[in-house]
C-alpha cells in the first residue's frame, strides 16, 4: 500500500525519512503528523525512530541502510550515534563512516541483497558497505547521473528509476539487481525518485502531489498490492481520487 | 570507442497515465498544455488604423506606412503593434484569410515559451485586429487643396532650342529625382519643379521651361543640387509668407527657387571675351562647345586645345553663343588632308585641310571653301558634315567686335552628317525608345507650326543620342517592342551609320505600380 503524506508542506518524503524492512527513521519535524503517519501505518511491525543527523532534517539523504545495517557520514555526533545505537535493534550494525562524499543517501542505493553506488566512492567504503549491509556493490550510473541514491528507489521486490533510463541500460539494471525495473516519475512529474519516495518491501510512503498515475505504477511495480478483492477496491479509491475537496 | 546504443523507453505521462517519450515536465503535451497556458496574458484584440485613400497603416505617434494587404510589411507591422510578445518566443506566424471588407485582419502566431523544469512547450493561437479607417494628415492636406505646394524650382534656359531640356528629362527620368514633384510645368525656356513629398500630381510644360511643385523645402534644394551636377546653374531662392502664428511664433512660407542654365550648349560656337581668353592662356577666341555637364568644356578646332570652365568661372563673365545648332549648314566634303593628330579630353582629334562646297551650291556653281578643321578623323572625301557658315552670316557680336584684326575662318565644321544615310532609314522605327515625363503642356503661348517644331527637335535629339555613346551614358534607353529586326539584316551595307547596340537597351519594364505610384512618368 503506497500512502501520501507530507513534511510540512513539502511533498520529498525520502529527504526527510529513511523506511527498510527492519526500522524507520523520521526527521523531527515542527508538527506531529509526519511521525504519526508512519506510527500508524508501521508501529506494530518496526520502530520508528525520531532522529537528526549531524544536526540536520534529510535524514534521508545523509544515511543509507538496509535490515542489516545502518551507514552514517562522518558529521553525525556522537550523541545521534548512541542514540540510533539504542533505539535500532540488536541485529542492525550502526556504523559511522569516514568518506569525502558525505551524503550517503545519495550515493548508495540498497536492497537487502545488492546495492549500487556513486562510481568515485572509495574503495575503503565499498569494502565497509559489502561488510555492514552485507550487500553486493556495484558501481553505475543511471540515466547519466552519478547520483544513483537520488535517482532510483528499489525494494527487495521491485524497483523505481529515473525516466529518461534507456532501454538497454533498465536491462541492465535489472540484471544486476535482480528485481524488476521500470522508469517512472513521483510527485508530479518529478525525476529525483528517492527523494519523493521511500520504500519497503511490504509498503511504501510518497509525497501528496504524486498523481494517481505515478502511484498505481509504484504499487505495481513494488507489488504492494494485496490479494483481497476488499483490499484491492480500498486501495484503488484511495490512489484514484486525487484530492478530496 | 564502441557506445552502446540507447533507446529511450517510455514513461506514463503522470496525469493521463497515456504512454509517452519521456520529457523535462514527464506529463504528455495535452496535459501539460491543459495545466498551463503560455498564451495567457498576451494581446488577442488589437486595433489599427489604415488610411483608405492611401493604403497606408499608422504606426503611433505620427508614421504611416504604405503596405498592401497579406504582405511581409504588415505581418511585421501587426506583429510589433502586439506587447508583451517578448516574454515568449516566436516560432511562427501567418495571415487568416478574411474577407477584405470585414476590416478585419487575422494574424496566427505560434510562440514557445519554457515551462516547468525546463519543458519548452509550443503553442498557436490567433490575433484579430480591427481595421478603423481615418484619413492620414498628407491625404486630408491633399483633399482639402490639391494643388497646394511649399517649394517650386523654376528652371530656364534662354536658348531657342529644347535639347537641354530633352536631355535633362532623360536624366531626371533615370535618376527618378522627379519622384518627389507633385506638378512639372514645362514653361517656354526653361522647366519649374514644384516638389512635393512623394505624391506627383501634375507637371506643366510651358514655352520656354519646366516649372515643377514640390512640398518640401529640402527636396525642392536637393533638386536644385542634382540640377547643378549635370549643368552649370545659376540660382537664387526667396519666400513669401503665406500664414503666421503669432502665439506660437510658426511661419508658413512659400519657397521658390530660380535656376537658370548657362546657355551655352554642345555644338555651339562661341566668340570667348578677351578676358575669359586671356585666364585661358588665350584660347583662339572662337572656339566649339563639345561638352556641358557640371562644366563647360570649350575646344579650340586650330590648335585643338582645351580647357573647362565651371559654373562660377562662367557665371563671373557670361557669354552668348555666336551661332548655335540651328544654324548649321550641310556641306559636302571633296578633299581632306591630315596635317597632325592628337588626344584632347579622351577623344581623338586630327587638325586637317579640307576642300568642302556646300550642299546647296554643289553641282550649281563652283563655290569651294579651304578650310582648317579638327575633323580629319572622322572625315573623308565624299562625306557630308554640318558646319558653321561663317563666310556668309552676319554676326552682330560684342565679342567679335573686341578682337580687332581677327581673321574669320570661312567655315568651321562641327560634326559628321549621316543624313544621306537616314535617307534610306526613313520610315524603319529604331529599335529603342525613351520615357518622357508626364507634363502639363501650357499652350498659352503657342503658334501654328510649333508642335512640327518640337518634333523634329526630338527627332534631331534622338539621332545626337545614337551618333554619341557619351551622351548616352547617363540616359535609360528601353527596347522597342514594335521593331522588326529581320527587315534590318538585309540591308546592311558598308558603312552603317552610327546605330545603338541592343545590348545597351535595358528592357521595358513594366513597373506599372511604380508608375501609378510615381504618376509622373508615362511612356
Amino acid at each position: 500500500m503506497a500512502t501520501r503524506l507530507q513534511f510540512e508542506n513539502n511533498c520529498e518524503v525520502g529527504v526527510f525519512s529513511k523506511l527498510t524492512n527492519a526500522y524507520c527513521l523520521v526527521a523531527i519535524g515542527g508538527s506531529e503528523s509526519f511521525y504519526s503517519t508512519f506510527e500508524a501505518e508501521l508501529a506494530d511491525v518496526i520502530p520508528v525512530v525520531k532522529t537528526s543527523i549531524g544536526g540536520t532534517r534529510i535524514i534521508g539523504r545523509l544515511c543509507a541502510g538496509n535490515k542489516n545495517g545502518l551507514l552514517l557520514p562522518h558529521t553525525t555526533t556522537d550523541q545521534e550515534l548512541q542514540h540510533l545505537r539504542n533505539s535500532l535493534p540488536d541485529s542492525v550494525v550502526v556504523q559511522r563512516i569516514e568518506e569525502r562524499l558525505s551524503a550517503l543517501g545519495n550515493c548508495i542505493s540498497c536492497n537487502d541483497h545488492v546495492a549500487l553506488t556513486h562510481p568515485d566512492l572509495d574503495r575503503e567504503t565499498e569494502e565497509m558497505i559489502a561488510d555492514v549491509l552485507g550487500v553486493e556493490v556495484f558501481r553505475q550510473t543511471i540515466a547519466g547521473n552519478i547520483l544513483v541514491g537520488s535517482y532510483c528507489a528499489f525494494s527487495n521486490r521491485g524497483g523505481l528509476v529515473h525516466p529518461h533510463t534507456s532501454i538497454e541500460d533498465l536491462d541492465e539494471l535489472s540484471t544486476l539487481l535482480q528485481v524488476p525495473l521500470v522508469a517512472g516519475t513521483v510527485n508530479r512529474g518529478s525525476e529525483v525518485i528517492a527523494s519523493g519516495l521511500t520504500v519497503n518491501d511490504w509498503t511504501a510512503f510518497c509525497g501528496s502531489d504524486t498523481t494517481a498515475t505515478e502511484l498505481s505504477v509504484i504499487e505495481s511495480v513494488f507489488k504492494l498490492r494485496e490479494a483481497q478483492p476488499s483490499a484491492l477496491v480500498d486501495e484503488m479509491r484511495k490512489s484514484l481520487i486525487d484530492t478530496y475537496v | 570507442m564502441f557506445t552502446v546504443p540507447q533507446t529511450i523507453g517510455s514513461v506514463l505521462c503522470c496525469k493521463c497515465g497515456m504512454l509517452m517519450q519521456p520529457n523535462a515536465a514527464n506529463m504528455c503535451a495535452k496535459c501539460l498544455r491543459s495545466e498551463v497556458d503560455i498564451t495567457e496574458g498576451l494581446q488577442k484584440h488589437v486595433v489599427i488604423i489604415h488610411c483608405p485613400e492611401c493604403e497606408s497603416y499608422l504606426q503611433p505617434p505620427r508614421t504611416w506606412m504604405k503596405m498592401q494587404l497579406e504582405s511581409k510589411e504588415l505581418l511585421t507591422f501587426c506583429i510589433k503593434r502586439l506587447k508583451n510578445l517578448n516574454k515568449v518566443h516566436l516560432v511562427h506566424a501567418e495571415f487568416i484569410w478574411t474577407e477584405p471588407h470585414s476590416k478585419r485582419i487575422k494574424v496566427r502566431l505560434r510562440v514557445q515559451k519554457e515551462v516547468l523544469n525546463g519543458a519548452v512547450l509550443e503553442q498557436a493561437y490567433t490575433v484579430e485586429y480591427v481595421v478603423q479607417d481615418q484619413m492620414c494628415e498628407s491625404c486630408t492636406r491633399v483633399q482639402a487643396n490639391p494643388d497646394q505646394w511649399v517649394a517650386a524650382v523654376q528652371l530656364r534656359q534662354h536658348v531657342s532650342h529644347r535639347r537641354t531640356f530633352f536631355y535633362l528629362e532623360q536624366l531626371i527620368i533615370k535618376h527618378d529625382e522627379a519622384r518627389n514633384a507633385i506638378r512639372i510645368k514645362q514653361m517656354d525656356q526653361g522647366i519649374d519643379f514644384f516638389l512635393e513629398a512623394r505624391n506627383a500630381i501634375r507637371i506643366k510644360q510651358m514655352d520656354q521651361g519646366i516649372d515643377f511643385f514640390f512640398v518640401n523645402r529640402s527636396h525642392a534644394g536637393k533638386f536644385v543640387d542634382f540640377v547643378g551636377e549635370v549643368s552649370p546653374i545659376r540660382k537664387r531662392n526667396d519666400k513669401q509668407l503665406v500664414s503666421h502664428d503669432p502665439k506660437s511664433n510658426n511661419y508658413n512660407y512659400k519657397y521658390t527657387f530660380s535656376v537658370e542654365i548657362c546657355p551655352v550648349c554642345r555644338e555651339d560656337l562661341i566668340c570667348l571675351p578677351p578676358k575669359v581668353a586671356a585666364t585661358q592662356g588665350n584660347l583662339g577666341p572662337l572656339v566649339i562647345c563639345t561638352k556641358v555637364t557640371n562644366s563647360i568644356a570649350l575646344l579650340d578646332p586650330f590648335t585643338l586645345r582645351h580647357c573647362f570652365l565651371n559654373a562660377e568661372q562662367y557665371w563671373r563673365a557670361p557669354f552668348k553663343a555666336l551661332l548655335s545648332s540651328r544654324q548649321l549648314v550641310e556641306y559636302i566634303v571633296l578633299d581632306i588632308e591630315t596635317i597632325s593628330s592628337e588626344v584632347v579630353g579622351g577623344s581623338k582629334y586630327a587638325v586637317a585641310d579640307a576642300q568642302i562646297a556646300r550642299v546647296s551650291d554643289f553641282g550649281k556653281n563652283d563655290i569651294l571653301f579651304n578650310v582648317r578643321t579638327h575633323l580629319g578623323h572622322l572625315l573623308n572625301p565624299g562625306d557630308y558634315a554640318f558646319g558653321y557658315d561663317l563666310y556668309g552670316a552676319n554676326s552682330n557680336d560684342i565679342e567679335l567686335d573686341r578682337y580687332k584684326g581677327l581673321v574669320l575662318p570661312e567655315v568651321i565644321l562641327i560634326k559628321k552628317s549621316y543624313e544621306e544615310k537616314r535617307q534610306r532609314k526613313r520610315n524603319k522605327p529604331r529599335t529603342w525608345k525613351l520615357k518622357s515625363l508626364n507634363m502639363e503642356i501650357d499652350n498659352s503661348t503657342r503658334g501654328r507650326d510649333h508642335e512640327e517644331k518640337m518634333n523634329a527637335e526630338y527627332e534631331q535629339f534622338k539621332r545626337d543620342l545614337e551618333e554619341n555613346p557619351e551622351l548616352r551614358f547617363n540616359i535609360s534607353l528601353y527596347r522597342n517592342k514594335e521593331y522588326q529586326p529581320s527587315e534590318m539584316a538585309s540591308e546592311t551595307d558598308g558603312e552603317d551609320i552610327p546605330s545603338i547596340q541592343i545590348e545597351e537597351l535595358l528592357d521595358n519594364l513594366d513597373l506599372s505600380d511604380e508608375e501609378m505610384e510615381g504618376g509622373i512618368l508615362k511612356d
